[in-house]
C-alpha cells in the first residue's frame, strides 16, 4: 500500500468511488435540468421539490398499496411526471414569451409549495424507507466495503443518462424535439404536434428527477427538504457543464461528484463549497459552461 | 350608623380582594427551527408545549395574562438574532424560549444579556452556555453536552468501547459534543482515534463513514443531530459499519429521529435523555394532550423542556408582581426559587443558570420488543441530579466565584 498526499492509497480509491456514486445522483439530476432548459428554456427550480416527490411517493405507495421498491421505480416517475405536466399545461405554457425570469419565480414558488404541504403532513424529521431485500449487503473489495445498492445506483444512472443523451442527440424523436425549440413554427408547419411534444418533455424530465428521489429513498433521510440542498449544488453542476448540453451535465455531474469527494478526504469542511468554487472559475474563463454551445 | 360601618367594612373586604388580584401581563416568543432539520425535535411542538403550559398555568392564576408570539430562526444566528432583537426592542417580548441550535442559541443570549431580558434555552445543547458564555439572564433547561456525554460516553466506554473515532457536525454544538465527550471518554480510560468535521445538514455520509470503517475504532461517535444523525445511522448500516464490528454512539438522538428511522434501523442505539414520554402516567397523560396538536409525532424532552421552562418563568412572574422590567431580577428570583412540575418533578436552577434534574440512559427497543406505537425505549438507568450535570466549579462561568 502506498500514500498519496499522505492518505493511504486505499482509502483514497474508496473515496473516488464514493465519489462517483454522489455524481451519478447530480448527473441524474442536472440531466433533468438540462432536458428542461435546453429544449424548453425553463429554468425549473421546482427540480429538488419534484426529486422529493419521488421519493414521497415511493414511501406512499409501499404504505398504501404495499408495492415495493422495484414497482416504485416505475411507478413514482409517471406519478410524479404526470403533475409535471399539469404544471406545465395550466401554468407553465403562459411564459414562454416572456424572459426566463418569470419561469424561474413561478417554479421556484411551486417549490416552496410542496415542501410547505410535505412538511405540513409528514413533518421535517423523515419517513422510514428501507433498501430493498435483492440489493442488501455488499461486497468486500479489499480498499473498501462497497454495499449492492450503492453500485447499482451507479449503474442505473449510467443507463438512464446515455439513453437519454441517445434518445435526444441520435434518434428521430430527439432531432424533432431539437428542431421545435430552434424554430417551433416550421416543425409545426410539417404537422408535428409542437405543444404537446415540449408538454411531454417536461414531464420527462420531472419524472427523471422523480427517478432519481425513489433511487435516494433507501439511503438518504426522506425528508421535505431532501431537495432543497441538492438543487443548488445541481444547478451549479448545470452552470458548469453549459446550460444547454446534455452531454455537458452528465459528464459534470459525474466529474464534479468525484471531485467533491476528494475534497471530503483533504479538508472536509470545504466539501460544500468546493463546486461553487469551480463554478466561478469556470464562468469567468468559459461563460458558456465548460460544453455550452450558446454564446 | 350600622350601615354606614356595614357598608365601610364591605368595602374595606373589597378593597383588599383587589389588591391580590393584580395583574400581570406578559409576552412570551418561541423561537425555533420551524422549517428545517431541527424543526421536529423543536419547532410548532414547541410551540404547542408554550400554549399548554400557559393554559395550564393562568386556569390557576386568572390573573396573569400571557401573549404568545413564534418566530422561526433556521438555524442561522444572524436571523435568530435579528428576530430577537426586534422582540426585545419593538414587540415587548419580556422572555424568549427554546432556540435548538447552539450557534444561534449563544447568539442569543447576548443579545438578551444586552436588553436585559430573559432567556431560557430549552432547545440547543452546547454546554458553554452555562460555562465560559454564562451571563445572568440566561437559563439553560433540559439538557447540555456535558450531560450527554458523561450519560452515553461514559456507559459506553464501561461496556468496553474503549477507542472512539468522531464524526462531528462542524459548528458550535458539534465542537462543545465533541469536546465534552472527547473528556468524558479519556476519563473513563478509553482513547480517541480521530474526527473528522461535516457541514451541518449534510446528506451525503459515505466518505466520513468510509474514514470512520479505516480507522478501526470500536466506537464512532456521532456528535451531530436531527437529519444528519439520521442520515449518518441509516448509511452506517448500508455500509455493514455494525455488521463489522463497530458500534455506533448516537451522542444525541431524540424519539422523533428514532420514529424516522424505524426500530429495525435504530435498534440497540444508548443514548441519553432527561424526559421520556412513556415513562410514567403523568407524561404519558401529557403526551396525549399535546398529541391533539401534533397528531401522529411524539414529544421529546425539548417540547417538555419550554412547558416545564414558562411554568417557572411565570411563577417567578407572579412572585415579582409582573414587574418584569428588569431581566437580571427575574432570572436571580427564578433561581432562588425551587421548580417542580409534573413533568421533571422537583429540581433547582444554580448560580451559572443550569436546571438540574436526573438523566435517564436509554437503550432503543428490539421491533419485537415494542407494544404500540411510540414505544421506544428500555430505561437502563437513572442518573441521579448531582451527578448528571457538570459540577458548578468546572464550568468556568464567570458568575460562579471560586
Amino acid at each position: 500500500m502506498f500514500e498519496i498526499f499522505g492518505i493511504p492509497s486505499t482509502a483514497l480509491f474508496g473515496q473516488l468511488l464514493i465519489g462517483l456514486i454522489n455524481g451519478s445522483f447530480y448527473a441524474l439530476l442536472s440531466l433533468g435540468l438540462a432536458v428542461i432548459f435546453g429544449m424548453l428554456n425553463i429554468i425549473n427550480f421546482s427540480h429538488g421539490a419534484q426529486y422529493m416527490m419521488g421519493a414521497f411517493a415511493a414511501y406512499l405507495i409501499l404504505q398504501y398499496s404495499g408495492l415495493g421498491y422495484w414497482p416504485a421505480l416505475i411507478i413514482a416517475p409517471i406519478l410524479v411526471g404526470f403533475t409535471g405536466i399539469l404544471v406545465e399545461r395550466f401554468l407553465l405554457q403562459w411564459l414562454y414569451k416572456l424572459d426566463h425570469l418569470y419561469g424561474l419565480l413561478l417554479t421556484f414558488g411551486l417549490a416552496l409549495i410542496f415542501e410547505g404541504v410535505a412538511r405540513n403532513y409528514f413533518g421535517s424529521a423523515g419517513l422510514p424507507y428501507t433498501v430493498p431485500e435483492s440489493l442488501r449487503g455488499g461486497q468486500n473489495l479489499g480498499f473498501m466495503f462497497l454495499p449492492n445498492y450503492r453500485a447499482w445506483v451507479v449503474a442505473a444512472s449510467l443507463v438512464v443518462c446515455f439513453g437519454t443523451w441517445f434518445v435526444i442527440e441520435r434518434t428521430r424523436l430527439g432531432a424533432y424535439l431539437r428542431a421545435a425549440t430552434e424554430n417551433p413554427t416550421l416543425v409545426r408547419a410539417f404537422g408535428i404536434n409542437v405543444p404537446r411534444m415540449i408538454t411531454l418533455t417536461y414531464g420527462f424530465g420531472v419524472a427523471l428527477a422523480a427517478f432519481a428521489g425513489v433511487m435516494a429513498a433507501p439511503i438518504y433521510n426522506v425528508s421535505p427538504q431532501m431537495g432543497a440542498e441538492l438543487i443548488i449544488v445541481v444547478f451549479a453542476v448545470v452552470v458548469i457543464g453549459g446550460m444547454g448540453s446534455i452531454l455537458g451535465a452528465i459528464v459534470t455531474g459525474f466529474g464534479l461528484g468525484v471531485i467533491e469527494g476528494l475534497t471530503k478526504v483533504f479538508f472536509p469542511e470545504a466539501s460544500n463549497t468546493v463546486i461553487f468554487v469551480i463554478m466561478a472559475i469556470v464562468l469567468l474563463v468559459r461563460p458558456a459552461g465548460l460544453f455550452g454551445r450558446r454564446a | 350608623m350600622r350601615k354606614t360601618l356595614g357598608l365601610a367594612a364591605l368595602a374595606a373586604v373589597l378593597a383588599c380582594g383587589g389588591a391580590n388580584a393584580q395583574q400581570v401581563n406578559v409576552k412570551i416568543g418561541v423561537l425555533s427551527d420551524m422549517s428545517s432539520l431541527y424543526a421536529d425535535i423543536g419547532g410548532p411542538g414547541s410551540v404547542a408545549a408554550a400554549k399548554m403550559a400557559i393554559a395550564d398555568f393562568t386556569k390557576d392564576h386568572p390573573n396573569v395574562k400571557v401573549d404568545l408570539i413564534s418566530g422561526d430562526h433556521q438555524n442561522k444566528p444572524d436571523i435568530g438574532t435579528q428576530i430577537a432583537n426586534q422582540w426585545y426592542d419593538v414587540d415587548k417580548v419580556d422572555m424568549i424560549i427554546d432556540v435548538p441550535n447552539s450557534g444561534v442559541a449563544l447568539a442569543t443570549s447576548q443579545v438578551a444579556s444586552s436588553k436585559n431580558k430573559v432567556f431560557i434555552v430549552s432547545g440547543a445543547a452546547a454546554s458553554d452556555i452555562t460555562g465560559p458564555k454564562c451571563n445572568a439572564n440566561t437559563i439553560h433547561w433540559t439538557y447540555d453536552t456535558w450531560m450527554l456525554a458523561n450519560g452515553t460516553g461514559t456507559a459506553i466506554v464501561k461496556t468496553g468501547g474503549d477507542s472512539w473515532f468522531f464524526l462531528t457536525s462542524d459548528y458550535a454544538f458539534g465542537h462543545a459534543l465533541e469536546r465534552d465527550t472527547m473528556a468524558a471518554v479519556e476519563k473513563a480510560g478509553g482513547k480517541v482515534l480521530g474526527k473528522v468535521r461535516h457541514p451541518i445538514n449534510t446528506n451525503d455520509f459515505s466518505s466520513f463513514l468510509l474514514q470512520a470503517q479505516s480507522s478501526k475504532a470500536k466506537v464512532i461517535g456521532l456528535a451531530n443531530a436531527g437529519g444528519d444523525t439520521i442520515n449518518s445511522i441509516k448509511q452506517a448500516a448500508e455500509f455493514g459499519i455494525v455488521k463489522g464490528g463497530q458500534s455506533l454512539a448516537g451522542l444525541l438522538v431524540f424519539a422523533s429521529d428514532v420514529a424516522a428511522l424505524g426500530l429495525p434501523t435504530a435498534q440497540g442505539l444508548i443514548l441519553t435523555e432527561t424526559w421520556y414520554w412513556d415513562m410514567n402516567d403523568a407524561n404519558r397523560a401529557w403526551t396525549k394532550r399535546w398529541q391533539q396538536e401534533r397528531q401522529g409525532k411524539w414529544p421529546t424532552m425539548i417540547h417538555a423542556g419550554v412547558y416545564a421552562g414558562i411554568t417557572h418563568y411565570l411563577k417567578a412572574a407572579v412572585a415579582l408582581k409582573g414587574n418584569l422590567s428588569d431581566g437580571k431580577a427575574v432570572v436571580a428570583q427564578m433561581k432562588s426559587m425551587p421548580t417542580e412540575d409534573q413533568l421533571f418533578g422537583k429540581g433547582t436552577i444554580r448560580p451559572d443558570g443550569r436546571k438540574i434534574h436526573p438523566a435517564y440512559l436509554l437503550e432503543v427497543k428490539k421491533p419485537s420488543d415494542s407494544k404500540h406505537p411510540g414505544d421506544f425505549y428500555n430505561v437502563r438507568a437513572t442518573i441521579p441530579a448531582d451527578q448528571a450535570f457538570r459540577p458548578l466549579k468546572e464550568g468556568n462561568c464567570p458568575l460562579v466565584s471560586g
